[in-house]
């Protein structure tokens, strides 16, 4: 790509106008005649069976169609390989209303459905169940002794166990002159992104479906509605072209896209069901974790023991496992070091990966433990940090495909005053107020998938690109559209990008921060491979000025070919297009890391978060004023929507830190703040002043544009900082989250 | 218990008038929605805690979830479809774009519509009043600093009439 | 979630007769609580009365004596943003506007405002024990997650908390609430209006199933220049509380002349101690003084786990609050703490 005119341009998102004119569709928005609304029931028992239902009043009332329960779902695939999806994890796939067990509170299990919304929802409140119940475990902290190793399956290498140990942990930490240690205990959390679970189900004729659903992988969906319900594969079409959120909630089928499917099926009807926010804590969240670090330095203060063990909430029936443990061997040298994670299942749905899985959870540990290790050698936190840098991956010893952190320190330290802070806690006083300032690093894995792209020039001489991928506020579509655009030598307006649509070529679900690489280096390879499929043709033009040039010396720039450095000798688009007989110039092309050449390197992006905080001193109450993050991902496509992606972060990460807790009451086994109300995400007025910097990092390894992603690097060093800031304000340790203003009375 | 009558009433919805034959029980949000089809507005609770129904009603700005359209039948009302002058944006909606104060959009439409209400109600000075002013308006996506920043920078520009 | 009947009335008494000839009636004028509480299916009327065309209910009036009156049917934010109101209990628009958010308080009705029912968790789930919801069932807030819940004047049947804002600053003005019923008119004074769960907890305040609110009064003071509402909870905004406190004085120099506290978040009504107000009468405006006072509204005060903090905190924030007070213009949106 020898002109990047646009990669690397604040472009603003090309949906834009949709989406602030309210002309952008989600899911549920989607017009189909005769449309019937199906309403979920959920199990309000926590284990047992169903012993009976009665649907009769249900039944009578006018305007319902149908209820569908586990005592008439119709016979449908029964392995379970059938039900897995892409980011099953190693279990048994959980197939809603395939019998009259209950595995958790919550559990849909019934389906009614209605002529009109309303309807089905008032018929709920009359369709009675008669359960047996058992008794049931919930709380990670009850639980721990049932922690065992998680199973292994086909997402193990995606997520596997934690490095060997190494050397003589318990030795090097008992003679280790400086020691820190804590143990760390997690809530569950909820993804809540602000669009309800939803499908629109088309119902096109014998076997033939269109579903506008609400998911991160429009592919992933389409394989497991044609798998359960014997459809052939090319009659099952998932669309997902606007995506309110996801965060990880939509890497697996939702329970309503099955539910959806099922009724448009059976009743050979249009069918819509939409998730209440209350059913929205019914599937997946980042589980409860309970962790335990222990890390040793020597008096140069150079780490010498690291042992980090957590255990991990998970489901009786699927081992949801995170990478939580081996992040600080990615960070810093240790020649003695012990990870361990193991699960303990529990009667609760299985968890799903929540924004910076374990990432995040292993971090705020991580880095709070190097904070505390930094006091106790009265080293500056920062300074520290540097004393244990590694240019080389130190859990691999191999070297980096690109690693700008230190860049990320300097320049976070600087833009922060970092060099102006009092060490002392509880030093500096405004007013009634103890102000903190933390600081803390963040690292995540820079995920690259195989996809596919179609690139084509139209008959107008514009460029078309085909990927299956959605974009859930990502900025995919813009970002996207400036790789293709680029390579091409056309301008935004020039590059049409289709997505979110499961009949375009291959795209894993969008997860992991790895889209913009996987989706983009696919696309580069496509264009490419066009622009050859061009140049071949324009050699066969009859007295063609190209036959003669090498390939090598030919360019696309401004919508035409050209000889470079010989702007006379040019051919159009549009030319090459009637040259073509009209005809479209089409390819597709798989793209996917070089593993054989990645292989020598560990990859990963980093960050460094700095946070200011006020404290009042007899009140506790926090709030958040400053926070700085400067990240290292690698080449950033677009500033604009990469700000974003790492500002929604942080906001995430002070969430973690500070707000967000899904309550558990352990004696009823459910969850009691399901609702916006009571589970508190940060509103405006809990936003500080925040700043985004994004460090020069060129990586020529990684793929051919340099990118490593940034959907999740910049949460995963903010709680700490926030803990650490907390404890500089007040010279308390708080380990567990969130931090509620009461611990600081 | 299909009993009670439908009710007939008139809303005016961006300066168009709508005649529905509607069942107490059905939310303005509803109504909006599934009736009248403007699905610009949108349900992200059904329970008044996101904000994401937010539309401007007899010039004040509601919660269409918590509002049975029966009880607002005569109202004029102004949802997201109705914010633009047909291409042309609003300078809000322009500002919203030009500050990427949206990710994924779900909570945009409810921003915006709170916004103008906010900008109307003059309430709001400081750009701590406008973040309290506008906290009733949940974004999941935290893309907080860039509404706050759109919404300061038309209200400086004072062309949000 | 049921279906029910609807009904506009535009007098107070044809809206009684209408509420009255079923017993499963209910009056709707904002909807803010009773549209989510129907949807959670908490409370399933069969018939709804709509009183927003009755035109009487929505003024503010200015009484001979110099206070006011509030129509039950004016909206929260125009209370709030009312000039008199402003200038006359500039704590009762800092209370307001602590509540809900800026579209909630365009649509909820000040009457309303004194109707609305626990956040309880418990109270909020149709499928788990509650004896507010269903008396006898049980509470398993007692020892389940009672973070929020109330520390004063508590039952073994409830521990659920009233959550207005409103009514915080309402009961320290020492309001009159107007009633209106089939056999005519009463007047209830603030603090007889809520109640305490006793063993009753399904019963929130003292207005009977056949009664209206029609108006609130507001007795004249000098509670204007000495004031704040202070509201402590998890965001800083849109946020039940944890603990408020509204709190204001007449003051002749630095002694005070009359001191007024109530709390939010701590009990089954907005809490007050004249007792402790008393205390502070002619005494000098100190932290310390305070403090006694803080000691003497939190007697008997008592946690059940997760909410015993909110005795230090609510102790705490009493001071602080009686401290701001004293310096009304420190005060920032949101009713966080300043100074």
């Amino acid at each position: 790509m020898e002109n990047k005119l646009l990669v690397g341009k604040p472009v603003s998102r090309l949906e834009g106008f949709e989406k602030v004119t309210g002309n952008a569709k989600y899911a549920a928005e989607y017009a189909a005649p005769d449309l019937l609304y199906g309403y979920v029931v959920n199990s309000t028992i926590t284990k047992g069976k169903i012993l009976s239902v009665d649907v009769s009043a249900v039944l009578e009332l006018a305007g319902v169609v149908k209820v569908f329960t586990h005592e008439n779902r119709p016979g449908l695939a029964w392995f379970d390989l059938q039900y897995a999806d892409m980011d099953a994890p190693p279990g048994t796939v959980f197939k809603p209303l395939s019998d009259n067990k209950i595995r958790y509170n919550g559990q849909p299990i019934a389906l009614i459905v209605a002529e009109d919304f309303e309807t089905a929802r008032y018929a709920s409140t009359l369709l009675k169940f008669v359960f047996e119940e058992e008794p049931f475990d919930t709380l990670l902290t009850q639980n721990l002794e049932k922690a065992r190793n998680p199973k292994k399956g086909m997402s193990t290498p995606l997520k596997p166990p934690p490095p060997k140990p190494k050397g003589d942990f318990e030795k090097a930490y008992k003679n280790a002159p400086f020691q820190a240690s804590g143990d760390f205990l997690h809530a569950t959390e909820h993804h809540n992104p602000m669009e309800l679970y939803a499908t629109t189900t088309v119902y096109e004729g014998e076997g033939k479906l269109t579903i506008y659903d609400k998911t991160q992988g429009t592919i992933n969906n389409q394989l497991y509605v044609a798998n359960v319900f014997g459809l052939k594969y090319k009659n099952v079409r998932v669309l997902a072209p606007y995506v309110g959120g996801a965060f990880g909630s939509g890497l697996r089928p939702q329970y309503q896209l099955f539910l959806c499917v099922l009724a448009a099926l059976e009743l050979k009807r249009n069918v819509r069901v939409v998730l209440e926010r209350k059913q929205m804590f019914s599937f997946g969240h980042r589980p409860q974790v309970v962790q335990s670090l222990r890390f040793g330095a020597n008096t140069e203060g150079k780490i010498t023991a690291m042992n980090h063990s957590a255990v991990g909430e998970t489901s009786k029936y699927e081992d949801y496992n995170e990478i939580l443990v081996p992040w600080s061997h990615k960070l810093y040298p240790a020649a003695n070091t012990l990870f361990e994670y193991k699960l303990a299942p529990l009667d609760l749905a299985t968890p799903i990966d929540m924004r910076a899985p374990g990432g995040v959870s292993g971090m705020h540990a991580i880095e709070c433990i190097m904070d505390e290790l930094a006091y106790k050698l009265n080293i500056d936190p920062l300074e520290f940090r540097l004393r244990n840098y590694s240019d080389i991956d130190p859990s691999t010893q191999k070297p980096f495909t690109s690693k700008e952190l230190r860049q990320c320190y300097e320049k976070g330290a600087e833009k922060f005053g970092w060099n102006l802070r009092n060490p002392k806690p509880a030093s500096t006083i405004r007013g009634n107020k103890l102000v903190g300032w933390g600081m803390a690093t963040g690292i995540w894995d820079a995920y690259q998938f195989p996809a596919r792209a179609e690139a084509i020039l139209t008959k107008e001489g514009k460029l078309e690109i085909h990927n299956a991928t959605t974009d859930i506020g990502t900025g995919t579509l813009t970002v996207m559209t400036q790789i293709a655009a680029d390579e091409m030598g056309l301008s935004l307006d020039e590059v049409s990008f289709y997505y979110g649509d499961s009949k375009k070529p291959f795209s894993m679900f969008q997860g992991g921060s790895a889209i913009t690489a996987s989706t983009g280096a696919a696309i580069v390879v496509a264009v490419k491979e066009l622009k050859k499929k061009i140049i071949k043709k324009i050699k066969d033009i009859p007295d063609s000025p190209f036959k003669e040039i090498p390939e090598e010396e030919i360019v696309f720039r401004n919508g035409m070919v050209h000889q470079i450095n010989q702007p006379n000798v040019f051919i159009s688009f549009n030319e090459i297009i009637r040259a073509n007989k009209n005809k479209v110039i089409k390819v597709t092309k798989l793209g996917g890391p070089d593993l054989i050449k990645i292989r020598k390197f560990s990859k990963a992006t980093h960050s460094a978060s700095f946070v200011e905080l006020e404290i009042d001193k007899d009140l506790g109450t926090i709030s958040v004023t400053r926070a700085i993050t400067a990240v290292a991902a690698g080449k950033i496509i677009n500033p604009k929507t990469a700000k974003s992606q790492i500002l929604g972060s942080m906001i995430w990460g002070i969430s973690k830190a500070l707000h967000e807790e899904t309550l558990l009451d352990q004696h009823l086994g459910k969850y009691m703040n399901a609702n916006l109300g009571e589970y508190h995400i940060p509103v405006h007025a809990d936003i500080p002043q925040m700043e985004v910097i994004f460090a020069e990092e060129r990586d020529s390894v990684i793929n051919e544009l340099g990118i490593k992603g940034v959907g999740e690097i910049g949460m995963t060093a903010i709680p700490a900082a926030v803990a650490n800031a907390i404890f500089h304000a007040t010279g308390k340790r708080i380990n567990d989250l969130p931090i509620h203003f009461e611990k600081l009375l | 218990m299909r009993s009670s009558p439908l009710w007939s009433i008139m809303l005016t919805v961006n300066r168009k008038d709508y005649e529905l034959e509607i069942l107490p029980w059905v939310s303005l949000l509803d109504a909006l929605r599934d009736r009248l089809k403007l699905t610009g507005t949108k349900k992200g609770c059904d329970h008044g805690q996101c904000g994401a129904c937010t539309v401007i009603c007899d010039g004040q700005r509601i919660l269409s979830c918590l509002s049975l359209a029966v009880m607002k039948n005569g109202s004029e009302i102004t949802t997201i479809e109705g914010v633009a002058n047909g291409s042309e944006l609003h300078p809000l909606q322009k500002a919203f774009i030009e500050h990427d104060a949206f990710q994924c959009g779900y909570c945009t439409p409810g921003q915006i519509c709170s916004a103008l209400g906010m900008l109307t109600e003059g309430k709001a000075q400081t750009r701590e009043e406008v973040k309290e002013l506008m906290s009733g308006n949940l974004c999941r996506c935290g893309a907080n600093a860039g509404i706050i920043d759109a919404i300061m920078e038309v209200k400086k520009g004072g062309d949000h009439e | 979630m049921n279906n029910f009947q609807y009904k506009k009335e535009i007098t107070v008494t044809t809206a009684l007769e209408a509420v009255n000839s079923n017993e499963n009636a209910a009056f709707i004028a904002g909807g803010t609580n009773i549209i989510d509480l129907w949807k959670y299916n908490i409370t399933n009327p069969e018939l709804l009365v709509d009183i927003n065309g009755i035109d009487e209910l929505r003024t503010i009036q200015e009484l001979e004596d110099g206070g006011v009156r509030l129509g039950a049917l004016v909206k929260n934010a125009a209370t709030a943003y009312h000039p008199v109101i402003e200038k006359k209990y500039p704590l009762l628009s800092k209370a307001i506007l602590a509540g809900a958010s800026a579209q909630i308080r365009n649509m909820a009705t000040d009457g309303g405002n004194l109707l609305q029912r626990t956040r309880c968790y418990y109270f909020y789930d149709p499928d788990v024990p509650c004896n507010k919801r269903v008396p006898g069932s049980g509470c398993p807030a007692l020892n389940g997650r009672n973070r929020m819940h109330a520390i004063l004047g508590n039952s073994e049947h409830c521990i659920a908390v009233f959550p207005s804002d409103m009514c915080v600053a309402l009961a320290a003005l020492e309001a009159v609430v107007n009633v209106m019923g089939p056999n005519g008119s009463r007047s209830i004074p603030f603090a007889e209006f809520h109640r305490l769960p006793g063993d009753m907890p399904h019963l929130d305040n003292t207005l009977q199933q056949d009664e209206m609110i029609t108006s609130i009064d507001l007795p004249s003071n000098h509670l204007y220049k000495h004031y704040t509402y202070l509201k402590l909870r998890d965001r800083h905004s849109y946020a039940f509380a944890l603990v408020s406190v509204a709190a204001a004085f007449e003051m002749d120099g630095n002694e005070i002349k009359k001191a007024r506290i109530a709390l939010g978040g701590v009990a089954h009504k907005p809490w007050r101690n004249t007792e402790a107000e008393e205390f502070l009468k002619g005494k000098t405006a100190t932290a310390d003084n305070f403090l006694i006072a803080a000691e003497n509204v939190l007697f008997g005060a008592q946690g059940r786990g997760e909410n015993d903090f909110k005795i230090p905190l609510a102790r705490r924030a009493i001071v602080r609050a009686c401290m701001m007070a004293l310096n009304p213009e420190t005060q920032r949106p949101g009713a966080g703490p300043s100074l």
